[in-house]
């Protein structure tokens, strides 16, 4: 079974890249515009792996990762944190809030699709 | 002796039952849940005055003289209704400038004179040695009759034992002991003993308690209430004699005199300045005192006439001392209960009196009298120890003996020449001669050190000549032809009445002479001798105390090392002490450790009055000027800060502006500070800004350009969308660059206007003709309202589309999604054309009104609202609008929309004058 | 307590009113053998002045406290 990745991105054309990218790779791909509906998809559908914008409207990506990580039930999900302000502070406030990693706009797409499959352990 | 093993357990069990409550009280007091701070403990601890003089002494002055033991309660009793004039002033004044005894009053008042100290010092030992002398006596010989219980027999001459039998030298030594435990067990700078006042108060009751007993036992049990007693002692002969003054003139003299005397004594003993000054906990105890002190005196007294004539029917006449009536009485009724309270009742009055006033004077010896002789003998090194403050106490517990010892060789020596009441007058009159000093000292600026030391000197040597030479002539220790002829016969040097000074009683007359001298001298060599600066700096410091509080500080200047401050401190109150007391002085100015304290006047002054509380003020600033380059104040300055009252309060007055304008200066520093701590973080957050806009378009450019790049083979339909946005977002990456750069030339002033006479008509069908697809596209309501002729206005055409379509968009972007309307009106005003451009969104709240036309700055929260514009629009549409020399504004209320409006001013004949500018920029 | 100074003055009044108690004149009027429920006349003028001062001073002191 595929294994679910959520793209939580407010950039229209950044989501699509994205999720064509994903798609393109085999994975069941699931999209939200903002924060709050990052979380309501992650509660809904438990995706393995998140994608998360840091500027997120409603609910920034750093909360949303906070949120995941307190709930026990979703140790396992993997967290990437997006962001285009790649400045240390925000690097280390990422990793300290429980992130798996942490990539900077613009990405690579091979570099990127590379760091999701080597969290969720795919071959 | 049937009782002896009672009476020894008994007393050994009250003296530990003492202990005990010391030792609580001392306990309470680190735990800093003070027992004695309580009114009625400090009223109760006043009550050390009453010492087994009054216990037993007053009984047998009253069989002499009838009321004539009275005057020395009801003196205290007159000046209580004083002390919250005069007590309050004289603790307000010791707390002020931890004086921790009257040596240290007085010599910190002239100028911290350590001469001054040790004559106090000398004049308080010499003087109160005879008292401690007459506890001693009356202990013992209390001790003494009551061994021989149930027989009445008054104790043998003293010189017939050896002073090894004497039980007045073991009770000198046991109550040593006591008091070394618990006087001396630590250096305090305030030099408080709460273990010790708890355990006085607890005395003072069981001295009331005791003699109540008896009272109670003798009018009501032995005989049928007061009015029976009077009425049988109506037999007694010579009763009329002490049931009036009766006598000559004289008599009301004598009686006023010890008024005046016990007056002066309730304030000047040494025990009592202790107590109620030293030992005070809170000013308004005072309060409570000034009735319950008189009251506890009243009830101790109110049996003793009854006592007393018990005592005189009871015993045939001379066989019984009356000195001891209160104990004979209960034994020669077999009241062995009774007899044994009534002695711990006197044990209980004697030590209280033994303990406090050895622990005031060793205190005195020890900061006034020995330091001060060491601290200047250089050879010993002294000033260079490194902790001194066991030396110290050492010091105090020696002068504890030694004063205890000393008491004793006075007993053996002198001891039975003389009724206890005398004694005890002596000791009134030598410490009487502090009133002058004193008080003079605390209402009287003028009063100086070398009418202090004079008055001091010559009324202690009066006193000695007058009262305490004839005591030693009486005692057999000097002839008795020195009193009766005077010194080599000459008649008018004859103590008792000094330049033929007759008819008045020896007390008063030596009271007389000694004060007037003393008086007249303090005065006299206080008016026509002069003041140094410190003296007159002293002076108005304690005249003035209630007006000048904390103000000690400013009479101070120099310069010091913090180190050197705070090692000096240490080796007087030991490091731990010292690191305390600077430890708590820096979190009361709000300072992390005293590693950060400046030594200031003020600090200097702290370590001033901490040292002063274990050495005394004189010794105190001997000690600090060998750390301290104090640079002394001239006589002119000092009177300059503090003369008078209004010059004082001119001056704090200045000082107060002086830290008011200060701290303005400090408040505007601070904003000044805070502004451009804002202004960096703004520009850090520019860059930051713009990278992160730049960084997201050209995001999914390299995520396209990658995914053509990787899938040759893509639909061409997915293929023609890919290559749309990525066109798309580069023409959004050329858009915000030239925005920032735009900004930045318009900041820079480096454009170039093309300013003209145009018709703003005509630039709005421009704008809307942009913007149609856009509101086609979110389908909103556009409303127009213009005005059917506008007059020109002067503007850059192209500028002036640039603000208007920013405005539009943005109206279209934040008016409301559902039901979005917009609209532009304009208005015609005298000098202006108004645009107004308005949206029915969720409009800005009041606080972000200001920061939406600051760079990338768009209205809510950075992080959480996603930016829908580059951020630069309205900075940009305002520096064009205010070159045009209009306004750009917004008004909105939260949930109404928002207006946003500006002004451009009619096209006159006049041109407005273009920048020059150098190169020419196209817009976006 | 805003009224301490009037306590100051009300004290010092009982002062004087004390001091003129306790002495000449006054005091040679009560001072004669005389009885007052059985006890001597200058006994109880005394204790009775005396106790009367202190009443004051309780007066002044815990009647202005409220």
């Amino acid at each position: 079974m595929s294994k679910t990745v959520l793209i939580a991105d407010d950039e229209p054309n950044i989501v699509i890249s994205l999720e064509f990218l994903l798609r393109q790779a085999g994975y069941r791909v699931v999209v939200a515009q903002d924060g709050e509906d990052a979380l309501e998809a992650i509660r809904r559908e438990t995706p393995d792996l998140v994608l998360l914008d840091v500027m997120l409207p409603r609910l920034s990506g750093f909360d949303v990762c906070q949120k995941i990580r307190e709930n026990p039930d979703w140790r396992d999900m993997r967290v990437l944190m997006l962001t285009a302000k790649g400045r240390e502070v925000e690097v280390s406030k990422g990793l300290a809030l429980g992130a798996d990693a942490y990539i900077t706009k613009p990405f690579s797409t091979q570099e990127l699709l590379a760091e999701i499959e080597s969290h969720l352990g795919r071959q | 002796m049937p009782l002896g093993g009672q009476i020894l357990l008994t007393s050994c069990a009250y003296l530990g039952i003492l202990f005990a409550i010391a030792y609580w009280g001392d306990k309470r007091a680190d735990a800093g849940r003070s027992i004695i701070a309580n009114p009625y403990i400090y009223a109760l601890s006043m009550a050390v005055y009453a010492t087994s003089w009054t216990f037993y002494g007053s009984v047998g002055r009253a069989a002499v003289s009838g009321v004539g033991f009275l005057p020395i309660y009801l003196g205290p009793t007159l000046m209580a209704a004083l002390f919250w004039l005069v007590l309050r002033k004289m603790i307000r004044i010791s707390k002020a400038n931890r004086i921790t005894s009257i040596a240290d009053f007085i010599a910190a008042r002239y100028g911290k004179s350590a001469l001054l100290g040790g004559l106090v010092t000398l004049i308080a030992v010499v003087g109160v040695i005879p008292y401690i002398a007459l506890q001693l006596k009356a202990v013992s010989s209390s001790f003494l009759i009551f061994w021989q219980y149930p027989a009445i027999q008054m104790p043998s001459q003293s010189e017939a034992m050896s002073p090894l039998q004497d039980t007045a030298l073991y009770v000198a030594l046991l109550l040593a002991l006591f008091t070394i435990v618990f006087g001396t067990r630590h250096l305090d700078a305030t030099e408080r003993h709460e273990g010790m006042v708890a355990a006085i108060a607890f005395e003072s009751l069981v001295k009331l308690l005791a003699f109540l007993a008896v009272g109670i036992f003798v009018t009501f049990v032995l005989y049928d209430g007061f009015a029976d007693i009077f009425n049988r002692a109506a037999q007694l002969p010579d009763i009329g004699q002490l049931l009036t003054l009766g006598g000559p003139a004289g008599t009301y003299g004598s009686w006023a005199v010890l008024i005046f005397l016990s007056m002066l004594s309730i304030l000047f003993l040494p025990r009592q300045f202790q107590i109620s000054v030293v030992e005070n906990v809170n000013e308004n105890h005072l309060a409570k005192a000034i009735w319950l002190f008189p009251l506890y005196l009243l009830a101790i007294n109110i049996f003793v006439l009854p006592i007393t004539f018990a005592g005189l029917m009871h015993f045939s006449a001379g066989s019984v001392d009356a000195d001891t009536f209160v104990l004979t009485l209960p034994m020669a009724h077999r009241q062995e209960a009774l007899a044994l309270l009534v002695f711990v009742g006197g044990l209980s009055a004697a030590t209280g009196m033994i303990i406090v006033e050895t622990i005031a004077l060793s205190t005195m010896i020890c900061n006034d009298l020995v330091m001060p002789l060491l601290l200047r003998w250089k050879s010993l090194g002294l000033a260079q120890r490194r902790d001194l403050s066991r030396l110290l106490l050492g010091i105090r517990r020696g002068a504890i003996l030694l004063l205890m010892l000393l008491g004793y060789v006075y007993y053996r020596a002198a001891g039975e020449a003389y009724a206890l009441v005398s004694i005890g007058l002596v000791s009134f009159a030598a410490v009487a001669q502090f009133a002058p000093a004193m008080l003079g000292g605390m209402y009287w600026k003028q009063g100086n050190r070398a009418g202090a030391l004079w008055g001091l000197s010559l009324g202690f040597l009066l006193w000695a000549y007058t009262l305490l030479l004839p005591a030693f002539a009486k005692s057999g220790w000097l002839p008795l032809s020195f009193i009766e002829q005077g010194p080599f016969a000459i008649g008018w040097l004859k103590p008792t009445a000094l330049f033929g000074l007759d008819g008045v009683d020896e007390l008063g007359h030596a009271l007389f002479w000694s004060l007037l001298v003393n008086l007249g001298a303090y005065v006299g060599v206080s008016l026509f001798g002069h003041q140094s600066s410190r003296e007159r700096a002293q002076a108005l410091l304690f005249v003035d105390v209630f007006k000048s509080a904390g103000r000690g500080a400013s009479l101070w200047r120099g310069g010091a090392s913090m180190t050197e401050v705070i090692a000096l401190v240490g080796r007087f109150l030991g490091p731990e002490r010292a690191a305390e007391a600077f430890a708590n002085y820096a979190a009361r100015h709000g300072l992390r450790s005293s590693a950060e304290l400046v030594p200031d006047a003020e600090l200097v002054h702290f370590a001033e009055q901490q040292l002063a509380g274990a050495i005394g003020a004189a010794s105190a600033r001997v000690m600090l000027a060998s750390v301290v380059q104090e640079e002394p104040l001239g006589m002119e300055e000092v009177l300059g800060i503090l003369d008078e009252t209004s010059q004082v309060i001119a001056y704090s007055r200045r000082l107060e502006q002086q830290s008011q304008e200060l701290e303005t200066a400090t408040r505007e520093l601070r904003e000044a500070n805070e502004r451009l701590r804002e202004l960096d973080r703004l520009k850090d957050d520019f860059i930051s800004t713009v990278t992160h806009e730049l960084r997201t378009p050209l995001t999914s450019i390299r995520a396209f350009s990658e995914i053509l790049n990787d899938n040759p083979d893509l639909e061409q339909a997915q293929r023609s969308q890919f290559i749309g946005i990525i066109v798309k977002e580069s023409e959004r990456l050329t858009r915000m660059i030239n925005q920032v750069l735009d900004l930045a030339k318009l900041e820079a002033g480096r454009v170039e206007w093309h300013t003209a006479k145009i018709d703003l008509a005509d630039v709005i069908d421009d704008a809307l003709a942009t913007t149609s697809q856009l509101v086609q596209e979110q389908g909103v309501e556009l409303q127009l309202d213009l005005p059917r002729r506008m007059p020109p206005v002067i503007a850059d055409r192209d500028r002036l589309l640039q603000v208007l379509l920013n405005l539009i968009t943005n109206a279209i972007k934040f008016c409301d999604r559902k039901a979005g309307r917009i609209g532009i009106a304009v208005e015609v005003l005298p000098e202006a054309l108004q645009v107004d451009v308005r949206d029915n969104g969720r409009g800005i709240d009041l606080a972000d009104q200001d920061t939406i036309f600051e760079k990338f700055r768009q209205a809510g929260d950075n992080l959480t609202e996603k930016p829908q514009g580059t951020g630069l629009g309205l900075p940009i549409s305002r520096q064009i609008v205010e070159h045009f020399g209009g306004r750009l504004w917004v008004r909105s209320e939260p949930g109404k929309g928002a207006t946003f409006s500006f002004t451009l001013p009619l096209g006159q004949s006049e041109e407005v004058a273009p920048d020059p500018g150098h190169e020419t920029e196209d817009r976006t | 307590m805003a009224n301490r100074s009037l306590w100051a003055q009300r004290l010092v009044a009982l002062f004087l009113l004390g001091c003129l108690l306790f002495s000449y004149p006054l005091l040679a009027l009560f001072d004669s053998r005389g009885e007052v429920f059985g006890i001597p006349l200058l006994f109880a003028y005394l204790f009775g002045a005396w106790a009367l001062l202190i009443v004051l001073m309780i007066w002044v002191i815990e009647g202005s406290r409220r």
